[in-house]
């Protein structure tokens, strides 16, 4: 069968996303000069990141919209902590904002797993406490350029292709980008050809039968969660990496985005399906439909109702795939 | 006949199986004298059953009588109060649900305990890999495993589709080829045939077969007379937690397994219907009753009193038809008249207005709300009857319950229970008794026993006899259960694609001639 290819929502979000491109070019031709791709191209590296966290949690059949507080308290933690300490690596730093959201994220997780509240409720509430500690106990003060830790700039800063305009001017390609790549390739891997990988697949197709299959369902709570905060902490840190500063107010309402690149990306809103190759569409496609409105100057809030509307949508369009497929 | 075994004397019985020798290595597993109780309760009292290698042996008993706390007791999830587990001769001192399958001993749920998302091949493969205790996955080693799983069974499935695009009978024959990865000795099933259609079963039992000839015993656990006497060989039939009979599944027929498993005998009156000479118009009178994308009417009329079959092959249209008379297929054509009045049944509303009563094939997801109380559950299409003013009236809601739990016959000791709590035969009489509160003048009944017991099933039968008799209620039954229609219907009605292709007169005889038919037609 020919067609076959379309029931994977993989080609289907292509085919949509090749012809927004196409039309949005139509549009304005300026979209598909170098630069502003590669604008794009950046735009996608932190919330791309943060979408592979929540794709697993979606598969798992729970919901994470904790991850944007975690990525922020991570983030100005570690950035106040090389303050403090005058430290002036890099790894370091990544490996903390890491662990700072593993950890949290294994709180969402014990309380999913032992006490068993549903993770919407979990994730609201502890995004909201560790937002609230953060600016109370931390300080709600803005790390500025001048402060900023230059070893993260420099880092940021490096570029797969850099090149000049004739005036001066530069633009590239973000080395960022070969970060994002690594952690998809790698969160694609354990999802494929993993055991653990399977069992959230397993989990969000079934728990009861996950666990009659033998499946410790406990790891792959912790697993999951802990992994969609370790990697929101180090894209919060990459993030104010790439900004040259540090907010601790930052991400607001960044879990709107996330969700909706992820569920744009063909992953179930119920558990149990979704793909890293259709994240990586997703998170395109919305960044891409965010920058044209910007292109188009159409002011900010109406980009929330776009966005908005993008969720509905595409749940609605899963939603209904979902149906047929158990009819 | 059966040889009557009282519980309490409680000698082991050794079975005998169709004059093979009889050395005690025959025998795969043995219960002696088993005892069970939960909270006071006696589940089970002084059980003993054995099953040999290779056999197919059926369990039998109504819901509730104890066959779930066997099961449970043979793969290890209970252990016993009192009594003895042998396996192959041996006492074993503890049976867990890990020396369960290390003994050989799995079970096939009603649920199968299957995945919808994951392809076929990775349902069969998962347990084989966690076993082995594998980090990582082998996708070409899943495809040769599962290849391997299914080929056993000699049918054939696409390994690559996912689980949930396949009928149920699929998912049960991956639950059959997953269980049998672990080589076992014997494979307890919990009512298997429960949603599967006639041909199904026979694909089921096909396998059942080639299971057993690959030395594999099978525990086959039903209340379905028709099929236990068609694939075992051997029979126990417990009642509230007893034994009450065994023995060669040849001894047996319909009724002496049915007055075993109810300890009565149930009435075997068809159903007689005579026309009242009033000159009344007919309860429904259709004419020429078109559905979308459909050619060609159906016309039928059914008096008040009657009780009329509808038989016809899966997708022959005759869930189509009701849904269309319960006003869920907006657009039919035709005329529908209810006392001789011209009537539209657009909405569920108007048809129920117009009396109109729909009993789902699918109790439990089309037709009750679970969670909530029998109570709710009664009045929810009748709520607006029991309003004073904008309020609800809640003594009088409740007192209305309480009658219709009563007339029911509703066995619950109280109306707040959730219905999901219910047996299948008690929460299809709450939705039956639903439609006792909308004066409903015509009552169509999808499968109306699916899923309920022997007992159960003739108190029903009971009951909508009388309520046809006594309300003139015009009863049109569907049913894939022919013994059933002909046992309660006075007419049975045959549809094919859509249409009415016969009628023959209900009563014994008329099995035999609809099952005919019915062969032609498929």
């Amino acid at each position: 069968m020919s067609l076959r290819i379309f029931h994977r929502s993989e080609a289907v979000i292509a085919a949509v996303l090749l012809l927004a491109m196409i039309l949005i070019g139509l549009v304005n031709p300026a979209f598909w000069q170098l630069d502003n791709l590669f604008g794009l191209i950046r735009s996608n590296v932190v919330i791309g990141i943060m979408a592979l966290g929540v794709l697993m949690v979606l598969i798992s059949g729970g919901i994470d919209v904790s991850f944007p507080a975690f990525a922020v308290a991570a983030m100005y933690l570690t950035i106040r902590a090389m303050l403090a300490l005058g430290y002036d690596g890099v790894v370091l730093p990544f490996v903390m904002a890491t662990l700072i959201g593993a950890a949290l994220g294994a709180v969402n997780a014990a309380f999913v797993h032992y006490v068993r509240v549903i993770p919407l409720i979990v994730t609201l509430g502890t995004g909201a406490m560790v937002r609230g500690f953060l600016l109370g106990m931390v300080g709600a003060s803005q790390i500025n350029i001048d402060r900023m830790p230059k070893p993260l700039i420099a880092f940021a800063r490096s570029e797969l292709v850099g090149i000049g305009n004739g005036d001066g001017t530069h633009y590239g390609l973000t080395a960022m980008v070969v970060l994002y790549g690594a952690l998809a390739l790698a969160v694609h891997l354990v999802l494929r050809y993993t055991l653990v990988g399977r069992s959230i697949y397993a989990l969000g197709g079934d728990a009861e039968a996950a666990r009659r299959v033998g499946f410790d369902l406990r790891r792959t709570t912790f697993f999951v969660y802990g992994a969609a905060g370790a990697l929101a902490g180090f894209a919060g840190l990459l993030h104010s990496s790439m900004i040259w500063l540090a907010n601790p107010r930052d991400f607001a309402g960044l879990e709107l985005d996330v969700i909706a690149a992820v569920v744009l990306g063909g992953a179930s809103i119920f558990g149990g399906r979704g793909s890293v190759l259709g994240t990586l569409l997703g998170v395109f496609m919305l960044v891409m439909v965010n920058n044209s409105l910007i292109i188009m100057k159409i002011d900010t809030t109406w980009q929330r109702v776009v966005v908005g509307a993008i969720v509905i949508v595409a749940t609605a369009m899963t939603a209904w795939r979902d149906r047929k497929r158990r009819i | 006949m059966s040889r009557e075994q009282n519980g309490a004397a409680g000698a082991p019985a050794v079975p005998r199986t169709r004059g093979r020798p009889d050395p005690v290595s025959d025998i795969l597993i043995e219960l002696r004298d088993i005892e069970k109780r939960f909270v006071g309760v006696r589940a089970l009292d002084q059980v003993s059953l054995a099953i040999r290698r290779g056999q197919i042996h059926c369990l039998a008993g109504e819901n509730g009588s104890g066959k779930s706390t066997i099961i449970k007791i043979m793969s290890g999830v209970y252990g016993p109060d009192a009594g003895q587990i042998l396996v192959d001769g041996v006492p074993v001192a503890r049976l867990d649900p890990i020396a369960a399958i290390r003994h050989g001993i799995e079970v096939i749920y009603q649920d199968f305990s299957l995945f919808g998302n994951l392809t076929v091949a990775e349902n069969l493969a998962l347990g084989h890999e966690l076993r082995e205790k594998r980090r990582l996955v082998d996708w070409r080693a899943v495809r040769t495993l599962a290849r391997r799983a299914i080929d056993r069974l000699g049918v054939e499935i696409d390994l690559a589709a996912d689980l949930e695009t396949l009928p149920t009978s699929g998912k049960q024959l991956v639950a059959i080829a997953r269980a049998l990865m672990s080589d076992p000795r014997l494979l307890i099933m919990d009512e298997p045939t429960t949603a599967l259609t006639r041909r199904e079963v026979e694909t089921l039992f096909r396998v059942v077969r080639e299971i057993q000839r690959q030395g594999i015993a099978v525990l086959f656990v039903s209340h379905k007379m028709r099929e236990m006497l068609e694939i075992s060989e051997w029979l126990t039939v417990i009642r509230n937690g007893r034994k009450v009979a065994e023995g060669e599944t040849g001894r047996f027929d319909e009724a002496s397994i049915t007055r075993h498993m109810t300890g009565q005998d149930l009435s075997g009156e068809p159903y007689r219907w005579r026309p009242a000479a009033d000159g009344k118009p007919p309860r429904l009178d259709v004419r020429g009753l078109v559905l979308p994308g459909d050619t060609g009417g159906t016309d039928f009329k059914l008096e008040a009193g009657e009780i009329v079959g509808l038989a016809g092959l899966l997708g022959s249209g005759r869930t189509e038809l009701a849904l269309a008379l319960f006003g869920m297929v907006p657009g039919h054509g035709g005329q529908v008249l209810i006392d001789g009045v011209p009537v539209r049944l657009s909405t569920v509303q108007e048809a129920i207005a117009r009396g109109i009563a729909y009993v789902p094939e699918d109790r439990l997801t089309e037709g009750l709300f679970l969670a909530q109380s029998i109570e709710r559950n009664i009045l929810v299409a009748a709520y607006d009857r029991v309003t004073r003013g904008l309020m609800l009236d809640r003594a009088r809601a409740r007192a209305l319950a309480a009658e219709t739990v009563a007339a029911m016959q509703i066995a619950t000791p109280s109306l707040d229970k959730p219905v999901g709590q219910l047996s299948g035969g008690n929460a299809q009489r709450v939705v039956i008794g639903r439609w006792l509160m909308t004066d409903a003048k015509v009552l169509i009944l999808n499968g109306p026993t699916v899923g309920v017991d022997v007992g159960s099933k003739a108190e029903i039968h009971r009951k909508l006899r009388e309520l046809a008799q006594t309300r003139g209620l015009a009863v049109l039954m569907i049913s894939d259960d022919l013994p059933e229609l002909a046992q309660n219907c006075n007419r049975i009605l045959l549809m094919h694609r859509g249409r009415l292709v016969g009628e023959v007169a209900g009563g014994e005889a008329s099995e035999a001639s609809v099952s005919d038919m019915l062969r032609r037609l498929s």
